[in-house]
């Protein structure tokens, strides 16, 4: 066989191939149900009710969709540029240390003026972290995938290491966490009294912010150019080496945002367990949204309700909540396919 | 001194020889398919559903080589997976990749959960024993070194040999080369560059979900969540280390396991008192970023690895 391109896709292809790709994660999954013993109907009506069901439910989904729409964003942008982040998960993390240095007390400020010193602080951090396979990539050429992929290992025997000595908590109890941050540190809930917190309205400035950076301007353009053809973007002028190092740090920075509005608004210290890979399900994320920024907060929501869906239903009818988990690699892998097609025709020989 | 110590008895360097062994094989599947010119991400995934493929079927009756055929044969149905998607329809072999890594330990832990819903603790399997070869195994060093392992472990040595034999001295690996090189070659050949690739990625996943079954069926003899742990990304780092030859690939693995041996050791020195464990548990992955950097300026990257080939096109 072999792809033919499609000169002008119609509407109906560009539209009925995504919705097919999602109709096949579902078949998929209802299978896997019925292996587990479930019902599949059963299982796919609790996952909608658990993700949406309840005003509580409906909040819980908000919330888990804020560090995915922050670590969404951070792979789109790198992906745009063919940067590839594999690393958001330690640059996740690296915004977390960042709000446990100085939320606990270090500094005493009034709370915006502490919140916006942390929230910068982390993504520098973040920013950084992502700037060694950066320079690694553009000056010796080494693979920023393995790279990333093994600074996330790195990161997290760091961060351990963080939690049991200079940052532990000493009212801990020996547990591996640190102390809890001073109240000005907590970023405040929307509405009182509702669990949503300021970082979801974070999350969605930042989609705009980068909307409009990817769209509006001159780096936005230049990054989609050397993601598209570096080879042609240098020829044109555009600096590559630069627009990539700048990239990095952006994605970097959005990446750390997320460990940034974990710990300050969710947890108010800082685990271990802070992430459940939010840093690679990022990148199912931005996948599934074409790495389009705004499409981020949509597919965020998405892949958030999915996982607290699963994990009622779990509770409700006892199916492993790993089915969140393999419905979003199905989704992303059958998508990915689907876009193929709506560009190109398979012929055979 | 006490580092020299360590560095002579031939307990550390079996030790070694045990550690390399998982990586040995997977670092030779990701071979297999890099030459073929086919970046498989898939790894580490792959190595996690053959830890537990091998393991599950061993528990469930099968004999020990029948345990390691199913997780090879796992192994070849997502190294399937990755083909289909990578080669003919030539998707970004980087989210194929990380989405294989994704669906299959996710499949993983599912079907774990579903086959044991009820145990805190994994059952435990009779897993491979030291096998020591006559005659060899009694060479003072040598012997306890290398020949009194898992015959696992040697089946793992005798890869690297096939692997060498098959790419340098057959047609089949002269073609699998040229696809990685020079696919239109290939195709100019009469050969197809299709199936050559989709071959090496099947054959090069199984070997490394045998990788992953080494973990649970002779390293150990139980299943864990977290198991591989970046082992399957350290492979990809060895193969660049090994400019891409299953010589050199070898050679990395086991001087990248007897520094990971080394650090075991280390930890329960004087020196493990001063330093936090988590410096000596990081020295792997710091270890495999240094190979990188040293190997970038040398590289002799396959030069159509991650190129997609559709005939007629390009």
């Amino acid at each position: 066989m072999r792809l033919e391109p499609i000169a002008n896709p119609s509407l109906t292809r560009r539209l009925t191939l995504p919705a097919l790709a999602i109709v096949a994660t579902i078949v998929i999954a209802s299978l896997l149900a019925l292996i587990a013993g479930g019902n599949p109907f059963a299982v796919l009506g609790q996952i909608i009710i658990g993700a949406f069901g309840s005003k509580f439910a409906l909040l819980e989904t908000l919330n888990r969709a804020t560090p995915l729409i922050f670590t969404g964003l951070a792979i789109a942008v790198a992906f745009r540029a063919k940067l590839w982040n594999i690393g958001a998960e330690a640059q996740l993390y690296a915004g977390a240390v960042m709000v446990a240095v100085l939320g606990t007390g270090a500094l005493q400020l009034p709370a915006p003026l502490l919140l916006t010193i942390m929230a910068l602080a982390a993504m520098m951090a973040g920013a950084f972290l992502l700037l060694v396979p950066a320079l690694l990539k553009t000056r010796l050429g080494v693979d920023e995938v393995v790279t990333t992929l093994l600074f996330n290992f790195i990161f997290l025997l760091f961060v351990s290491y963080l939690l049991e000595g200079p940052l532990k908590d000493p009212m801990g109890m020996g547990w591996p966490k640190s102390a809890h941050l001073i109240p000005e540190a907590r970023l405040p809930r929307i509405v009182d009294g509702l669990r949503l917190h300021w970082g979801f309205a974070l999350a969605l400035i930042a989609a705009v912010v980068v909307w409009v950076i990817d769209a509006k301007t001159t780096l936005g353009f230049e990054m989609r150019a050397v993601g598209q053809n570096a080879e042609a973007a240098r020829f044109a002028g555009i600096p590559v080496t630069k627009v990539i190092l700048k990239t990095a740090l952006l994605s970097g920075g959005l990446a750390a945002l997320a460990g940034f509005s974990e710990v300050a608004g969710l947890k108010g210290s800082l685990t271990l367990d802070l992430s459940p890979g939010f840093g690679y399900t990022g990148i199912v994320v931005a996948m599934l949204a074409l790495l389009h920024p705004l499409g981020v907060v949509v597919a965020a929501l998405f892949v958030a309700a999915i996982f607290v869906g699963a994990d009622s239903m779990s509770r409700a009818i006892g199916v492993p909540s790993y089915l969140a988990d393999i419905m979003l690699a199905t989704a992303l892998l059958f998508m990915v396919l689907a876009i193929l097609l709506t560009k190109f025709r398979v012929r055979r020989d | 001194m006490e580092l020299f110590e360590i560095l002579t008895s031939a307990a550390f360097w079996a030790a070694a020889i045990r550690i390399a062994s998982p990586l040995i094989f997977a670092t030779m599947g990701e071979l297999i398919c890099e030459r073929a010119g086919v970046l498989n991400l898939g790894i580490e995934g792959i190595m996690v559903a053959g830890a537990f493929a091998g393991w599950i079927a061993v528990w469930a009756g099968m004999p020990l080589w029948g345990g390691v055929s199913v997780a090879f044969m796992v192994g070849m149905g997502l190294g399937g997976i990755h083909s289909i998607l990578s080669v003919p329809f030539g998707l970004s072999q980087h989210v194929v990749g990380i989405g294989l890594t994704l669906l299959a330990t996710s499949a993983t832990f599912y079907t774990y959960r579903v086959m044991l819903p009820e145990v805190s603790t994994p059952p435990k399997i009779d897993a491979f024993q030291p096998f020591p070869i006559p005659i060899l195994s009694d060479i003072p060093f040598f012997g306890p070194a290398l020949f009194q392992q898992t015959a696992l472990t040697y089946l793992a040595f005798i890869l690297v040999g096939v692997v060498s034999f098959t790419l340098y001295r057959t047609p089949l690996g002269l073609a699998v080369r040229a696809a990685g090189e020079s696919p239109a070659a290939v195709a100019a050949q009469g050969l197809s560059v299709t199936a050559i690739r989709m071959g090496a990625v099947m054959v090069g996943s199984g070997c490394m979900a045998v990788g992953g079954a080494f973990l649970t069926m002779s390293a150990f003899d139980s299943f864990f969540f977290d198991m591989v742990n970046g082992r399957g990304w350290i492979c990809i780092a060895l193969v660049v280390f090994g400019a891409w030859r299953p010589g050199k690939a070898l050679f990395g693995a086991i001087l990248f396991a007897a520094f990971d041996a080394l650090q075991i050791r280390l930890q329960q020195t004087g020196i493990g008192a001063v330093v936090p464990y988590q410096v000596f548990l990081m020295m792997p992955y710091i270890l495999s970023i240094l190979a990188l950097i040293a190997m970038s300026r040398r590289a002799e990257v396959p030069a159509a690895l991650m190129v997609p080939f559709n005939k007629g096109e390009r």
